[in-house]
């Protein structure tokens, strides 16, 4: 007898649990989508009313994200600092984040946090000038909160927020380098940043690299929160056309598709490249 | 003109002196004092967790002492970070697990603290990668990642490494008891041939054979105290503390 399997052998061992059937599901609704998008009416206009959003959601994203990955590292690093101060400033930093909601903060921050930024440096200003340091003063003292505008405190408030979610990323990420690795680079005579910089920071970036892009997809989907401060994201765009025309599932469907469009490419890219991780190991 | 000092003398490389780390109330080390002079090869032996690695760990301050002086070449061991960063250039470290950058290839592994600290150029760092590469046998594996390698071809470029970045001294810490027993020997050779150019070395090793044949002076520490100072002649065949006759007997049994 054969033994070589038969492609029809394989085929007789696929199981109904060896598929995908939610991604069957994900990939018919996207089917039902297209297709009433292209036949009726209703839907081809909320969607050109909508896709005016797609641009600030992803420019929101994209940016916010950007300044978090920033801020998060410097956070994370100060997480595992021996610095007391620095330390302690960035634990403060994690826990306040987390112990309040997303949509308040988001409130907070763009609402009081830039202008109580602002004052401050508008005081700061004011004392240069006083100290006769006119040049750089005055136009701190006169910078106002419409330098501000909402997309930017938006693009603040998210980044501020991400940033303490990503420096749990990031601290973890280089507690999972082994010390000897810290240890190997100071006996060589580099110093601790030199260390982390260039031995430590990329072998815990790879590590992280998956929770990273992980955190990215979450933030397109929380940038919708930004549209509590009026900036014409798609789910702002979406609520105005809802508003105004009363046709409230063609709104909600379009932008509900429109973000999982959004979320299931990007997640598909995720998956993507923790394959490619996983096969360079 | 007559130099005071005589050139004849070596000079001193290393000197402890009164050296105590406490962690906790882990007593670790408890009075240590010790001078190496240029060119000696020193073997430590003792018992695990008898403070060997943690002297070598405070000579070159990679653990901070809770008390004591740690001079080397002249120059003592303080809390100065950027002064430390430079004696630790002169010191090299051969750790038991190689500890080599993973996500970096074997010259990159070479090179990395020559461009970082010493601020030579990529020809350059390269240039001395590849002659200490071919002192340690294996040029070949320059473009291979560590995760490739068996472990003495590790432990090899980890000494590589530590070697460009020109060290008066160098440390080793058990650096062949990781090792599968085959492989060992291609390390002592390479220790072997470094003890004869006249490196400063102190070495953790219970290598009786490399002690017998390189070693200058051996010590056996306890409890965080070198309990005796001795010559490898004098350690195999005259041992007077009751602690070392002991431990040999244990080691030698094999
Ligand atoms: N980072 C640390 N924190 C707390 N205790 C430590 C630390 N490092 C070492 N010790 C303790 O100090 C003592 C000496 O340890 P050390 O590693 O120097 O011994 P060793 O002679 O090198 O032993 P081994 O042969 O097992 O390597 C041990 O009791 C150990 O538990
Ligand atoms: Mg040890």
């Amino acid at each position: 007898m054969d033994n070589t399997p038969s492609i029809s052998d394989e085929n007789a061992g696929i199981q109904l649990k060896d598929i995908s059937w939610w991604f069957l599901a994900i990939i018919l609704i996207f089917v039902w989508a297209i297709y009433i998008f292209l036949t009726r009416e209703n839907y081809q206009e909320a969607f050109n009313f909508i896709k005016i959003g797609i641009a600030v959601t992803i420019k929101t994203s994209l940016i916010a994200y950007a300044f978090a990955v920033a801020l998060g590292l410097f956070a994370g690093l100060g997480r595992i600092s021996k610095n007391i101060f620095f330390n302690n400033l960035s634990r403060l930093y994690v826990e306040l984040i987390r112990g309040i909601p997303m949509l308040v903060l988001i409130f907070f921050i763009a609402l009081v946090g830039v202008p109580m930024f602002v004052d401050g440096i508008n005081a700061f200003g004011a004392w240069l000038v006083s100290i006769g340091l006119g040049v750089i003063g005055a136009p701190l003292s006169g910078f106002g909160n419409r330098a501000f505008t909402m997309n930017s405190r938006a693009i603040i408030a998210l980044s501020v927020t991400y940033g303490a979610f990503l420096a749990e990323i990031f601290r973890a990420g280089i507690q999972s380098i082994g010390r000897g690795q810290m240890e190997a680079g100071r006996s060589l005579g580099m110093s601790y940043g030199q260390t982390m910089r260039h031995i430590i920071l990329p072998q815990a970036v790879r590590n992280v690299l998956p929770a990273l892009a992980n955190d990215f997809v979450a933030m397109v989907k929380d940038s919708s929160l930004v549209s509590v401060l009026a900036v014409r994201d798609i789910t702002q765009v979406s609520r105005l056309y809802a508003g105004s025309t009363f046709r409230f599932r063609e709104a909600y469907i379009t932008v509900s598709v429109m973000y999982l469009t959004l979320t299931v490419v990007l997640s598909l890219l995720v998956q993507l490249m923790e394959r490619r991780l996983r096969n360079n190991d | 003109m007559i130099n005071p000092h005589d050139n004849t003398e070596p000079r001193d490389m290393i000197v402890v002196k009164d050296l105590y780390k406490h962690y906790g109330h882990v007593k670790a080390l408890n009075g240590v004092n010790l001078t190496v002079k240029k060119g000696k090869v020193i073997v430590v032996i003792g018992p695990s967790g008898s403070g060997k690695s943690t002297m070598l760990r405070c000579l070159n301050h990679l653990e901070k002492p809770t008390s004591g002086e740690v001079w080397i070449d002249g120059l003592l061991l303080g809390k100065d970070e950027k002064a430390l960063n430079e004696a630790r250039t002169e010191v090299g470290m051969v750790f038991q697990l190689f500890n080599l950058f993973p996500h970096l290839s074997v010259l990159e592994n070479v090179t990395i603290a020559q461009k970082v600290v010493r601020g030579r150029s990529k020809d350059e760092a390269t240039d001395i990668a590849m002659k200490q590469l071919k002192r340690v046998g294996i040029p070949e594996k320059a473009d291979v990642f560590p995760t490739n390698l068996s472990g003495g071809q590790q432990q090899r470029v980890a000494i590589a490494r530590s070697l460009a970045m020109n060290p008066k001294i160098m440390l080793f810490d058990e650096p062949t008891s990781a090792l599968d027993p085959e492989m060992i020997k291609e390390v002592l050779d390479v220790m072997l041939d470094l003890a004869k150019e006249g490196m400063t070395m102190v070495c953790v090793t219970h290598e009786m054979g490399f002690a017998r044949s390189a070693a200058d002076e051996v010590l056996f520490m306890d409890e965080g105290l070198i309990v005796e100072h001795t010559t490898p002649h004098g350690l195999f065949n005259n041992p007077k503390e009751e602690r070392t006759k002991l431990f040999l007997s244990q080691i030698l049994q094999h």
